[in-house]
């Protein structure tokens, strides 16, 4: 049967073929081009969420612009640079981390930003994709999965940064940051009882926390979760709005531009974080599903070029990477729909804003590069 | 898939990572079902409640306007009341598209530029769902037609709202002033929040000096509404606090008999209650229908009344400032007795003209014309005020100064504003030396005395200001600061005591003598007006000069004529033992006095012998 031939797996069949201008160019086609239907998405959403305003829609659109030149670049890059090269970023990264705590500049009560003659941007913003890369290095050489020593190395390396940024504080990215660090010491293969016994200490220890770590505001936002009635004008109003924003919608929506809560100002911050609110009032559950389906796929496209990868840093890497993409949609969706507390991650590639959607998106750039490493018969 | 990779990979970590692979993706699935199931949640199953919240958002607060508080004469006759009537709106919000809607409503009815013009400039600062009013006091008629066509107009809703009415418009036009359509200067200075669903404010008159107690205080209501705006039950209610009620010192009768017996002269009176300060009458001839403009008066209205000649809009009462004339006879003749410069029985040489020493110039009489001569050879006190010879005064004038003669002119409270509850008040000049360096950068010259002396020159009073002195003639000195509103709510508001213009008691009489002479005496300017009076009078006449008119303006030959005329004064009270009633009035180009105290005659007739009061 000649048919068996072409369909063998990829492995020999790759061989056979002269490369195509999208490997060439290290490009994973079917990631591209849900990433760009969903920025089209985005930008759908935004317009109607800006209060029509199509200057906010070309600024997006030039972000996404300069956020695909990154994440091309990026993905020209081969993973043994990465790796060689992790263990510098991660140190200039916390470098720039204290530079912010004695030198930064801030807004609302935060310190997050460093201003370079005139250009001001958020290192924090760097670290999200340097400490998956930084623990990525640490553990590839080693055996996995990960001895405890290891493990305790690598929870310091997760553990400086994100305890820099909770100072800052900005609770949202440091959960991140953290999360992504730890996505690759369990995608390494870390042990189920080390899990578990995680899972315990977090909860004996959360009474301590709230007394002596969370500020107050951070409080505030985890008690309005719990009963956003409570303070209907002021820090519940959000939720109650955004809830309402949703819940109006219905399957339908009322249609694009049509979303009473978000075009009469009901909604707060209706083009960033509560982005979703906007678009399930107006495109309804329909337009949330075909938004989660999209997810969905970028998703298990990225864990399917995990599982192809041809090194244990290019597994970890796009495990990390993935499901820390993962945790954006979840903490957002979440927050915005009353079931988490608020704590600023934007919907990602949805949300207006830039350094967000360059971080996002030099990540697909570092996933594309794990796609098409130079494969290797091991056979 | 894990199947996948293990006929691709064998090594042990790609297999632990396949495992976590597995993990991962049905954790992923998993907590994408639990935002999925919250979504459905929120959107299908709880639908109903968040549509309703969301619908609730578009309508929570609909102000309720409070009912303006009403204006009554001295005996309950009503001069300001509100009645209802139907007002034509758009909700922005609810209409498809909002110049096809407008295009037909002004089919089905008339819109004018203006209502257009203020309507658009209401919705720019419109909340989202305020209804934003189109047109007022619809007919019947359009009321009908609009009920008939408001299937096909989403949006358009015809409310009642109570809107003022003045049942006496012309009338009192000058002493209440009126309500008008809410503009845009006023809307920034007004209070956002009080002002919610009220769409006019007092713009004139006692309507504006006590806008803030007749206004009252915003309410509000909390409904609930479908979708299609209709409210399906009100929620909450806070009811909206009445303005204040006015009771004013006005009686309609005597301002009925004042505004009459100008017979559509132009001019002004004002008359005073010595006993509490109260204004009777005040009348500011011609008047104007105070109900035009209550919702916006239309233009051809507007500039018939702006541009006559007559100035209808123009408040004489308070704002026309006129030259005394020989009306200030008598506080000149008590500032004689007070300063000593003359006694009762001291007397002046009366040729008929006055020099100043050193001067070959003649100052004369007004006599001199007449008779060719003076009023006697020689001339006291009380002859002097009850013929109003100038000679006595340009006498006293001189020896008096024109400075000591504002100390004693100004107790009288000339060249002062009153510190009347109306609006747009002016003070008038009580010329001094320093007046005039200030206002005219001019020295003073001795020729100014003699002219001020008799009223004329520089003086300038406005017939409030005259009925204020007069009060302090009548009641020996008690300076008040008069009162159109006599209670608020029912609780009586004070005209205030100013300084007393200081007197001894035989000065007082002597002057009271004098002014007793002017209607009684036998040779009195204002005899004319005793025939048949049953009480007695103090009073004093005044003839203001004319001094030009606007240079520029388009007069009618004859009408030139007649506004060349001097202009007519009379100042009076009484009854003369114990007076009831001061007044001041002027008759704009009357020629002289005798053009004035008929007038005054009737009004006093009207106040102590008709039925009023």
């Amino acid at each position: 049967m000649g048919d068996y031939v072409r369909q063998m797996p990829d492995g020999s069949a790759d061989l056979a073929r002269p490369p195509s201008a999208a490997s060439r160019f290290h490009l994973d086609l079917p990631l591209l081009f849900l990433l760009m239907a969903l920025t089209g998405y985005g930008l759908v959403v935004l317009y109607s969420a800006s209060g029509q305003d199509m200057g906010a829609v070309v600024r997006q659109g030039r972000y996404f612009l300069v956020a695909y030149v990154v994440m091309i670049i990026a993905a020209q890059i081969s993973l043994v640079r990465y790796m060689r090269w992790a263990p510098w970023f991660y140190l200039l990264g916390v470098g720039l981390l204290v530079a912010v705590m004695f030198f930064g500049v801030g807004a609302k009560g935060a310190q997050r930003w460093l201003s370079l003659g005139g250009f001001r941007f958020q290192p924090s913003e760097i670290l999200k994709l340097v400490v998956p890369m930084t623990v990525g290095w640490y553990l590839a050489e080693r055996i996995l999965p990960p001895r405890f020593k290891y493990i305790c190395g690598s929870l310091l390396i997760i553990a400086i940064p994100s305890a820099l940024i909770l100072r800052q504080p900005d609770l949202g990215t440091a959960l991140l940051i953290a999360a992504s660090g730890m996505f690759v010491v369990f995608m390494a293969g870390i042990g189920w009882r080390y899990i578990f016994g995680a899972v315990v200490v977090a909860f004996a220890s959360a009474w301590p926390v709230w007394l002596f770590v969370l500020k107050d505001y951070q409080k505030q936002r985890i008690l309005t979760l719990l009963n956003p009635e409570s303070d209907k004008l002021g820090a519940g109003w959000n939720i109650i709005q955004s809830k309402t924003a949703i819940g109006s919608g219905g399957w339908e929506g009322k249609g694009w531009l049509g979303g009473t809560q978000s075009q009469l100002d009901f909604l707060p911050e209706s083009h960033t974080d509560f982005i979703i609110a906007v678009l399930a009032e107006e495109f309804g559950l329909r337009g949330v599903l075909m938004l989660l389906v999209i997810y969905l796929l970028i998703l298990l496209r990225g864990f399917w070029i995990g599982l192809r990868a041809q090194t244990s840093y290019g597994r970890m890497l796009a495990g990390s990477l993935t499901l820390t993409f993962f945790v954006y949609i979840f903490v957002n969706m979440g927050m915005v729909a009353g079931l988490l507390p608020v704590v600023g991650v934007p919907l990602p590639l949805v949300s207006a804003g830039g350094t967000s959607v360059v971080t996002l998106m030099a990540g697909f750039g570092l996933l594309m590069a794990v796609s098409t490493e130079k494969k290797i018969v091991t056979h | 898939m894990p199947q996948h990779i293990t006929l691709k990979d064998s090594h042990r970590e790609a297999r632990v990572y396949g495992a976590r692979t597995v993990t991962a993706i049905l954790l992923v699935c998993g907590l994408l079902a639990i935002i999925t199931v919250r979504y459905y949640s929120l959107q299908i199953t709880n639908y109903e409640t968040y549509q309703t919240q969301s619908e609730r958002n578009r309508v929570q607060l609909q102000p309720l306007p409070p009912k303006r508080g009403l204006i009554y004469d001295r005996n309950g006759v009503l001069l300001a009341d509100n009645r209802p009537s139907y007002i034509l709106s758009v909700v922005r919000e609810r209409v498809e598209d909002l110049d096809a809607t407008l295009a037909e409503l002004a089919a089905l009815l008339p819109v004018s530029e203006s209502d257009l013009e203020n309507f658009q400039k209401k919705v720019k600062r419109s909340r989202p769902y305020e209804a934003v009013p189109l047109r007022f006091r619809l007919t019947e008629d359009e009321r009908a037609r609009l009920a008939v066509n408001r299937h096909r107009l989403p949006g358009v809703v015809v409310d009642a709202q109570l809107l003022r009415h003045y049942p006496h418009g012309e009338l009192f036009s000058h002493a209440l002033g009126y309500v008008g359509r809410i503009n845009e200067q006023e809307s920034w200075v007004l209070d956002e929040t009080d002002y919610r669903g009220t769409f006019h404010v007092g713009k004139v008159g006692v309507e504006k000096f006590y806008e803030d107690l007749l206004h009252g205080t915003v309410g509000y209501q909390n409904v609930e509404t479908n979708a299609h705006g209709r409210v399906l039950r009100v929620l909450e209610r806070h009811d909206p606090l009445p303005g204040a009620d006015l009771v004013l010192h006005l009686d309609i009768e005597l301002q009925r008999t004042a505004y009459e017996a100008f017979e559509g002269r132009r001019g002004a009176l004002v008359a005073i209650d010595p006993l509490t300060g109260g204004i009777l009458a005040l009348v500011s001839t011609p008047g104007f229908d105070t109900n035009l403009f209550v919702n916006g008066i239309s233009s051809t209205d507007y500039s018939a009344l702006r541009d006559s000649l007559d100035v209808p809009l123009f408040n004489r009462a308070v704002q026309g400032q006129y030259p005394p004339g020989s009306t200030v006879k008598p506080m000149m003749g008590l500032a004689g007795l007070e300063s000593g410069l003359v006694t009762p029985e001291y007397t002046v040489p009366d040729p008929g003209w006055y020099r100043l020493p050193g001067d070959s110039r003649r100052y004369r009489d007004w006599i001199l014309k007449i008779r060719g001569t003076g009023h006697a050879p020689r001339v006291d006190l009380n002859m002097a005020i009850a013929e109003s010879c100038d000679v006595y005064f340009y006498d006293l004038a001189r020896r008096l100064t024109i400075d000591r003669m504002y100390d004693y002119l100004h107790p009288f409270g000339l060249g002062e504003r009153t510190g009347v509850d109306t609006t747009n008040e002016r003070r008038g000049v009580l010329p001094s030396t320093r007046w005039k360096r200030d206002a005219m950068a001019q020295p003073w010259y001795p020729g100014e005395t003699l002219s001020a002396g008799i009223g004329q020159g520089y003086m300038l009073t406005t017939p409030m200001q005259l009925a204020v002195a007069t009060n302090a003639l009548a009641t020996r000195g008690e300076h008040r600061s008069p009162r159109l509103v006599r209670s608020i709510n029912n609780e009586s508001v004070e005209a205030p005591l100013l300084e007393r213009v200081p007197g001894t008691p035989e000065n007082w009489a002597a002057v009271h003598e004098g002014m007793h002479a002017v209607v009684h005496g036998a040779r009195g300017s204002a005899r004319k007006i005793a025939k048949g009076i049953q009480y007695e009078v103090g009073g004093k006449t005044g003839t203001a000069q004319v001094i030009g008119i606007a240079q520029n303006a388009v007069y009618k030959e004859e009408e030139v004529a007649e506004r060349h005329r001097n202009h007519g004064l009379f100042i009076a009270f009484a009854p003369y033992d114990a007076p009831t009633i001061a007044l001041a009035v002027i008759v704009e180009n009357g020629g002289g006095s005798s053009a004035a105290y008929p007038i005054a005659r009737k009004v006093m007739d009207t106040w102590l012998l008709g039925d009023a009061g």
